[in-house]
């Protein structure tokens, strides 16, 4: 469905400055899949899917969407995708069902068939109350319904979704993406979504492509991410002061173990199934008498993933503002 | 037009090319709708043309009017049609802000990854400021009948033509503008403030220019407002075959053209 090879982008900011927003990115996504790209702001992943959407023109490399190549052939790119950018799609002076109808005989459909799409589409999605509402109107979580709406108005093979969810309250996104995932399983679509909500990564997606300084530096599913980059760890605490460097060796003696560290009273590792070796080590410790107070099995996060790729936190990274330019602002 | 249709959700629709013509009417009339359901801008539009009407115009004919060798219902002759051109500059230079609007929501962003060819974008949103103005002018001429002034029928059909084409044109280049300074919008009304006044003055609207200095007269050669605005006064006067109205519809098709080019190659070129 995507196939791209060595994509570049680069923005010439001034005379004497020039941004590398996207270099050289290799990405093939096949129909049906729900690839989430993520990475921190200023990574590339939204300048990828705007190429992608014939948004921006490539620097270099090339790049075929449903089987067309996005510098030859834009107009025809555009009429095989859906797409819902981070802003407000619908005009904020039209009305949420003037816009949907508008918006399906952009795609070629005559009036009748529109008006019909629409009604289902405002169904769907529950917006059915507030076809005559001005967009200006509708509240944030609204305006993004109606926004998926607009997207999958000529119901596409293709659908990318560019952050659908930021600046929605938790209860918004689950009900955002409920919807999405209905009309997925309804239409049978592929979707490219970006993200930098790790846990929306890590539920909805089937495929986690990390993105960072314009380059991808992962690609696997996320648990396949967890597993080989990061991998589960325990937490254990010690009952009795000073007994923490003896649990230390226990746990260093596991198979599979590593990066075994002691902090105080506590002793921290990566174990390769921190469910099968957190029994395991409560019994060890406890016949070589350094009973433990506390034995945790935690599960490793896209963050930790992230952490192991580029030895930075991404939730730190995700709010930090950079000053790689949007397409918007860029030369 | 082909048409496509949809059965149900989980059916794909196939894409179809729609013409180009159909794609600048669904533009036009989207653009239309608000309008169109809240007239009020239309009525706000006209607040500043009227006042010109009911505070300048008897200073005009009290002064200027008097020194030119016309006073009373003669200087609504000479006023009124160079108020339609106001209207009409004021109306369509500030319309590349609501494309701002539709740039910082997404809007604008939403429809350039529709098959909606780009060029179309900008000529339907540009023949949208058709409706506006003609309503705008007629309105006020409407407002100045009972005051004396007189509109020759076809003249005035073939003024507001002539508006028509030079609104397109002026709000092509408002857009474009929009679009350039999408990096800096405070840019967009600096440039328009900087632009307005030198052609408004330049053309003879509100005072003549007869009495200006000769710098003054050659710079309104350059003005395509000044042109515009002799060839309204020879329209509504009924002097249908003057030169003034040849020249006038050169310099409104001129600024149609060369608007509507700016604007669609600022469009194509802002998502290079």
């Amino acid at each position: 469905m995507i196939q791209t090879r060595g994509l570049t982008k680069d923005f010439v900011v001034s005379s004497t400055e020039t941004v590398h927003a996207v270099r050289g990115i290799d990405l093939d996504i096949a129909p049906g899949e729900l690839v989430a790209v993520l990475g921190p702001n200023g990574a590339g992943k939204s300048t990828t899917m705007r190429m992608l959407t014939t948004l921006v023109r490539p620097t270099s490399g090339t790049a075929t969407v449903a089987g067309v190549d996005v510098v030859a052939d834009p107009a025809t790119v555009r009429r095989h995708i859906g797409y819902v950018g981070q802003g407000n799609g619908a005009g904020h002076q039209q009305r949420a069902a003037d816009e949907l109808t508008m918006q399906g005989q952009v795609y070629g459909l005559d009036r009748i068939s529109a008006r019909r799409r629409t009604g289902e589409l405002l169904d769907a999605l529950d917006l059915t109350a507030l076809a005559r509402r001005k967009v200006s109107d509708l509240s944030g979580g609204q305006r993004r319904r109606l926004d998926v709406a607009l997207g999958l108005v000529h119901a596409p093979r293709l659908l990318f979704l560019d952050e659908p969810t930021t600046g929605l309250d938790p209860h918004n996104r689950a009900n955002l993406w409920e919807h999405i995932a209905r009309l997925r399983a309804e239409h049978d679509m592929t979707i490219v979504l970006t993200t930098h909500y790790l846990d929306e990564a890590d539920t909805m997606a089937e495929r986690v492509v990390v993105v960072d300084h314009g380059q991808v530096i992962a690609d696997d599913t996320a648990d396949g991410l967890k597993r080989t980059l990061a991998g589960d760890r325990v937490v254990l605490t010690v009952a009795v002061p000073g007994t923490a460097g003896q649990v230390a060796s226990i746990v260093g003696s596991l198979r599979g173990a590593r990066d075994v560290t002691v902090t105080g009273d506590r002793v921290d590792a990566r174990v390769a199934d921190a469910g099968a070796a957190v029994p395991e080590l409560v019994l060890a410790a406890s016949a070589t008498g350094t009973p433990l107070l506390e034995a945790l099995a935690v599960r490793p996060t896209l963050d930790d993933v992230f952490l192991a790729l580029t030895g930075r936190r991404l939730r730190d990274e995700g709010s930090r503002v950079t000053d790689i330019p949007t397409e918007e602002t860029a030369a | 037009m082909s048409t496509v249709t949809v059965d149900g959700p989980a059916r794909t629709v196939t894409p179809v090319r729609r013409s180009w013509f159909s794609d600048v009417g669904l533009v036009m009339s989207r653009e239309l709708r608000p309008v169109v359901r809240e007239p009020f801008s239309v009525v706000f539009g006209l607040i500043q043309p009227l006042v010109f009407l009911g505070l300048f115009g008897p200073l005009l004919a009290g002064s200027v009017g008097a020194a030119g060798g016309f006073s009373g219902a003669e200087v609504w002759q000479w006023f009124v049609p160079a108020i339609l051109v106001m209207t009409t500059l004021f109306g369509t230079s500030t319309t590349g802000s609501n494309l701002q609007f539709e740039m910082q929501t997404g809007a604008h962003e939403r429809l350039l990854v529709t098959p909606l060819s780009r060029s179309s974008q900008l000529v339907g949103r540009s023949l949208k400021e058709i409706v506006p103005l003609v309503a705008q002018a007629v309105i006020v001429v409407l407002v100045m009948l009972p005051f004396g002034f007189r509109a020759d029928p076809v003249g005035a059909v073939l003024g507001l033509a002539m508006l028509a084409v030079l609104g397109v044109g002026l709000g092509s280049l408002s857009y474009a503008l929009a679009i350039a300074v999408r990096k800096q919008e405070w840019m967009f009304w600096v440039v328009q403030q900087t632009v307005l006044f030198p052609l408004l003055i330049l053309s003879g609207m509100l005072l003549p220019l007869e009495t200006g200095p000769q710098w003054m007269k050659v710079a309104s050669a350059f003005d395509p407002l000044r042109w515009v605005v002799e060839a309204e006064r020879a329209l509504f006067a009924g002097d249908l075959t003057s030169g003034a109205v040849a020249a006038g519809w050169l310099a409104a098709v001129l600024t149609a053209v060369v608007g509507l080019a700016v604007g669609v190659r600022t469009l194509l070129r802002s998502t290079d």
